[in-house]
């Protein structure tokens, strides 16, 4: 009690002393504490990418991540330490470092630069061999419960998900039920783009005519950020979208309203829906056209050549 | 002929919406305004020059001494110029990005989409191809030939083509800011978004060609480097004898000959797609956008080394001066510049592990990739061990190296990190890749450059630059990369996208912030190396170091005055050692007068070089806006200028045996009355450039 009367004597004092400051000193000020709040308000940023993970591959990501840190410091360390300790003793005023302006070889020391690093390089080799193929993206994730399919289509600024199993689809929001395996197979409707959901999983490119695949699960529910990463036009800042990591039940409710929402995705709806926009919000398909995402493949692939031949004669 | 035809016939897609002065009319916004202020500034900076040249007179001098000559010295500087220019202009794009960013969290910012697009383009573009290669080739051209005992390169008058197509393509690159706009498909230019599907527009068209005049320009640079240093070493001068810059020229001038045809290759293949419906790259009929992928980094990732080797060859030459010492692991420092160079060619695909290769695939090169680091690290371990029981000096260029030292090597854990695949998949494409070729390329390269050129200019010109002003920059561009890009590592592992024109996350804004402050110190660091010109040049009678050797340094190029004459060599010099001239300062055998002296041929002046590379710009700026006839006059205009050429028998002029011999007299005379200084008194006006022998060198 006693402790909150000076508190709130500050607190509405803080607005007139403000007011009374001079221009110059409070823009300083001001500056000082935005520096002062830097790690703070700085802090929650490593939140939003893989150092926050939320799912097993964002996890073994993150220990790999800190395994190669560890290594790492035996890397700069020697090289952090040395340099400003030779360049200073060294210096010319110092008169009393030894000279010797003619030596400029010695094998022992030859050992010593080439064979650490070596040695260093090889034990990284064996931890990158290793996580590549824990890690690769192609990989099922182990799981007890079968994974639920969902087929992506990169779109001038928009990401469409088939969700072929269940015949729905949505636009710009991707939802799965968390503690599930999620296999995302991946086209492009348009350039290549690159989708990464930073608290989940690594990322993959999406390429027109072309299948990508990638293997993600959430620990638990939330909401994460998905984005396109490949720069491709004018909307490219605005490609993002949520991720929803829902509740097994939260999913089969998600499912329903979408079927409800009673539009049609078929050949058509996706070509109007391929135009370039952002979309305001996100949208959803209850039903879908059977081996939609084939169709869209075969737009691209090289069959194609024949179907134009055809339709020009 | 309709009016619509003729029009197109005579200036194809070139219209009054192509200048952005009118843009800006049409719609008057800050991102418009800013566009059509950096055009007023090409137009009236172009203006201002023509009128400067014609109020000094400088246009014959301009012409004819300068841009036809032949003299790889020359060639040297106008390359740095050229580098100097295009560096300012990229420089404040980078600014006004940074800006943005910081401003656009959740609100629009200054800059628009399509601008901020293009700045991120023509930045990445000419900081590659018309900053760091023509810093790089400059500096190449000017010292390697000196540094071998040389008179001049292999084939001078290619010499001057290859600097003049690069200084078509930089052309090519601030035309687009006044006549039309740039390329937004970055400086990699990935199809099928620079494909006509998706771009129609000139702005891929400008990036092909301008990439394309620059890389050709570099191929012919790298044949003419590598065979002056094969075949135009003075006598003794073998291999290893060679100063560590010829090394890691040479290396990278292999580098450039089979790195820039895949590139060539590459945008060939890319401009067909785009003039002529073909379908390398197209998402329909076959085309595979992972062919170009492949092949530009067939190419991108030789250029990191091409661009790094030169700046590290700067550090062995400074780091030894300056330690008043022999390099430490000079055989060494060579294995390592070669397995670099074997190396860089095996780790391209690192530049798209996402791509969905197979883990087998990614790990192999991910491992090839951390291989390099092995002679990097013995690289940098040399350069340390040369300052053990050295004398060091804290001149700029040295505080350049040892910032670079440091700098690099947290540029180099980051590259190690992004060298796992499974650690790529979580950054790339965050601006911690960003970061990362920042902090390699910026010790890596640029702090080489000003290194070289802070450490070279007194040879070049005759007088030091200005210390405490070279001192300032330095402070200005150590402090200001980091500022400005180790917030960017933090933002990348936060998962922020780069070429972000706006941003949704107001976590992110606190280190935008920080950047952008780096980035304005980053810009005064390029300011004060501009102050620090203009006041050396201002005091330059205080600071003059005509006997030649201001820093006490040990290769040819410091045994001759400063400047070097036309000829270089009054004689050309015998080696019988690595760091001859130190061994002849030591032996007292150095600034004695020949027991005879020859006539001089040099290559005379010649107008080819400024034809082909006017000629190729004008073919590419027709190419660009379709207007074929312009490009077809452009294309026969260049070939038949060089085609005449070679009817002309009359190369070269001599300069006669006496003339040479006055001028070496009267240079020998001048050493005799300077007075040789000790090193504590190099920055001081007391300097003329004879060093006084250091204190009696013990033994090994």
């Amino acid at each position: 009690m006693t402790g909150a009367r000076p508190m709130s004597r500050t607190a509405g004092r803080r607005p007139a002393a403000a007011a009374a400051w001079p221009g110059r000193t409070r823009a300083v000020a001001v500056a000082l504490g935005a520096l002062g709040l830097l790690p703070l308000g700085g802090c929650g940023v490593l939140d939003h990418g893989f150092l926050g993970a939320a799912g097993p591959v964002a996890d073994e990501t993150r220990s790999l991540f800190y395994t190669v840190c560890v290594i790492l410091i035996f890397v700069a360390g020697p090289v952090l330490v040395l340099t400003p300790i030779f360049a200073w003793h060294y210096r010319l005023s110092n008169t009393k470092s030894a000279y010797r302006p003619q030596w400029g070889f010695n094998w022992p020391l030859e050992g010593f630069i080439w064979i650490p690093p070596a040695i260093i390089v090889v034990v990284l080799a064996v931890f990158l061999w290793r996580g590549t193929h824990r890690l690769d993206p192609y990989k099922p994730l182990a799981a007890d419960a079968s994974p639920v399919e969902v087929q992506v289509v990169a779109l001038d600024w928009k990401w469409l998900f088939i969700y072929p199993e269940e015949g729905v689809a949505s636009v710009d929001e991707l939802v799965f039920p968390a503690g599930r395996p999620v296999h995302l197979s991946l086209t492009s409707g348009t350039v290549m783009q690159s989708f990464f959901i930073p608290q989940l999983a690594g990322q993959i490119y999406a390429m027109a005519g072309m299948t990508t695949q990638l293997n993600l699960a959430a620990h638990k529910s939330g909401r994460f950020r998905g984005e396109n990463t490949q720069f491709n036009g004018m909307g490219f800042q605005n490609q993002k979208f949520p991720v929803l990591a829902e509740s097994e039940d939260g999913y089969r409710a998600w499912l329903a309203r979408a079927k409800r929402s009673g539009k049609t995705l078929d050949m058509d709806a996706y070509k109007t829906l391929s135009a370039r926009s952002v979309q305001a919000q996100p949208s959803q398909f209850g039903s879908v056209a059977p081996k939609l995402f084939k169709s869209i493949l075969a737009l691209d692939d090289a069959g194609a050549h024949a179907a134009h031949k055809e339709a020009k004669q | 002929m309709s009016g619509d035809d003729l029009w197109y016939w005579l200036l194809g897609r070139l219209d009054a919406k192509a200048l952005p002065f009118v843009r800006a009319w049409d719609h008057p916004t800050l991102s418009e305004f800013i566009g059509a202020g950096a055009g007023a500034m090409v137009v009236i900076g172009g203006i201002a020059m023509v009128v400067l040249l014609t109020w000094m007179r400088w246009w014959r001098p301009l012409f004819l001494d300068w841009l036809t000559s032949l003299d790889h010295k020359k060639i040297g500087i106008m390359y740095v110029v050229i580098a100097a220019v295009m560096f300012t202009r990229a420089l404040i794009e980078a600014v006004l990005m940074r800006t943005q960013q910081s401003l656009a969290i959740n609100a629009p910012g200054i800059v628009a989409p399509e601008h901020f697009a293009q700045l991120f383009s023509t930045h990445g573009t000419i900081m590659i191809f018309f900053m760091a290669m023509p810093f790089l080739t400059g500096l190449i051209n000017y010292v390697v030939p000196l540094q071998i005992g040389t008179r001049d390169v292999a084939f001078p008058l290619l010499n001057s083509i290859s600097l003049m197509l690069t200084a078509g393509g930089a052309g090519l690159v601030m035309v687009s800011l006044a006549v039309g706009d740039f390329s937004t498909g970055g400086w990699s230019g990935y199809p099928p978004y620079t494909g006509k599907a998706f771009q129609p527009g000139v702005g891929p068209d400008y990036w092909i060609w301008a990439v394309t005049l620059s890389s050709l320009g570099t191929t012919l640079s790298g044949l003419n480097f590598a065979t002056t240093i094969y075949k135009k070493r003075c006598p003794g001068m073998h291999l290893m004898r060679m100063p560590l810059f010829c090394w890691t020229a040479l290396c990278t001038s292999v580098l450039m000959i089979f790195a820039m045809p895949p590139l060539t290759l590459a945008t060939a293949l890319l401009a067909l797609d785009r003039y002529a419906d073909f379908h390398f790259f197209t998402n329909d009929l076959g085309g595979n956008m992972m062919n170009y992928v492949n092949l530009f980094w067939l190419f991108g990732h030789p250029e990191v080394y091409i661009l790094i080797l030169p700046a590290f060859g700067v550090y062995s030459e400074v780091i030894s001066a300056f330690s008043s010492k022999e390099l430490y692991g000079y055989i060494s420092l060579v294995l390592a510049t070669m397995a670099i160079g074997v190396l860089s060619f095996t780790v391209w695909l690192h530049h798209f592990f996402t791509m969905g290769q197979s883990a087998d695939v990614n790990a192999v090169f991910g491992i090839a990739t951390m291989t390099i680091a092995v002679p990097t690290g013995v690289k940098i371990y040399d350069w340390i061990w040369t300052m053990f029981r050295g004398e060091v000096r804290f001149t700029a260029p040295m505080l350049f190296s040892l910032a670079f030292l440091v700098t690099f090597v947290l540029g180099g854990l980051s590259g190690i990190m992004l060298a796992v695949p499974p650690i790529d998949y979580v950054v790339h494409n965050t601006v911690f890749l960003v970061a990362h070729f920042h902090n390699v390329l910026i010790p890596g390269l640029l702090y080489g450059m000003i290194a070289g050129y802070m450490y070279w200019f007194p040879k070049a010109f005759g007088f030091r630059l200005d210390e405490r002003w070279g001192k300032i920059s330095f402070v200005c561009w150590v402090a200001g990369f980091y500022l400005a890009f180790m917030p960017l590592y933090v933002l990348g592992l936060g998962g922020m996208a780069r070429r972000s024109q706006a941003l949704f996350e107001p976590d992110y804004r606190p280190w935008l912030i920080v950047a952008v402050l780096g980035a304005f110190l980053l810009l005064a660091g390029l300011a004060t190396l501009f102050v620090q010109l203009f006041v050396s040049v201002r005091n330059r009678e205080a600071n003059r170091v005509p006997v030649g050797d201001p820093w006490d340094a040990r290769s040819l190029e410091w045994s001759i005055p400063a400047p070097p004459p036309e000829y270089n060599f009054a004689t050309i010099p015998h080696v019988d050692r690595r760091d001859v001239f130190y061994w002849r300062k030591a032996e007292e055998s150095t600034y004695r007068a020949a027991e005879r002296y020859d006539d001089i041929a040099v290559p005379k002046n010649s107008w080819i070089g400024p034809i082909v590379g006017f000629a190729g710009a004008i073919c590419a700026f027709g190419l660009v806006w379709h207007i074929w006839w312009m490009a077809i006059l452009g294309l026969v205009f260049a070939w038949v200028a060089v085609i005449a050429r070679s009817f002309v028998r009359d190369t070269h002029r001599i300069v006669p045996a006496a003339e040479v011999e006055a001028r070496e007299r009267r240079w020998l005379a001048e050493v005799e009355r300077a007075r040789p200084i000790p090193r504590r008194l190099e920055e001081t006006p007391q300097n003329v450039g004879l060093a006084e022998p250091f204190p009696a060198p013990v033994p090994a």
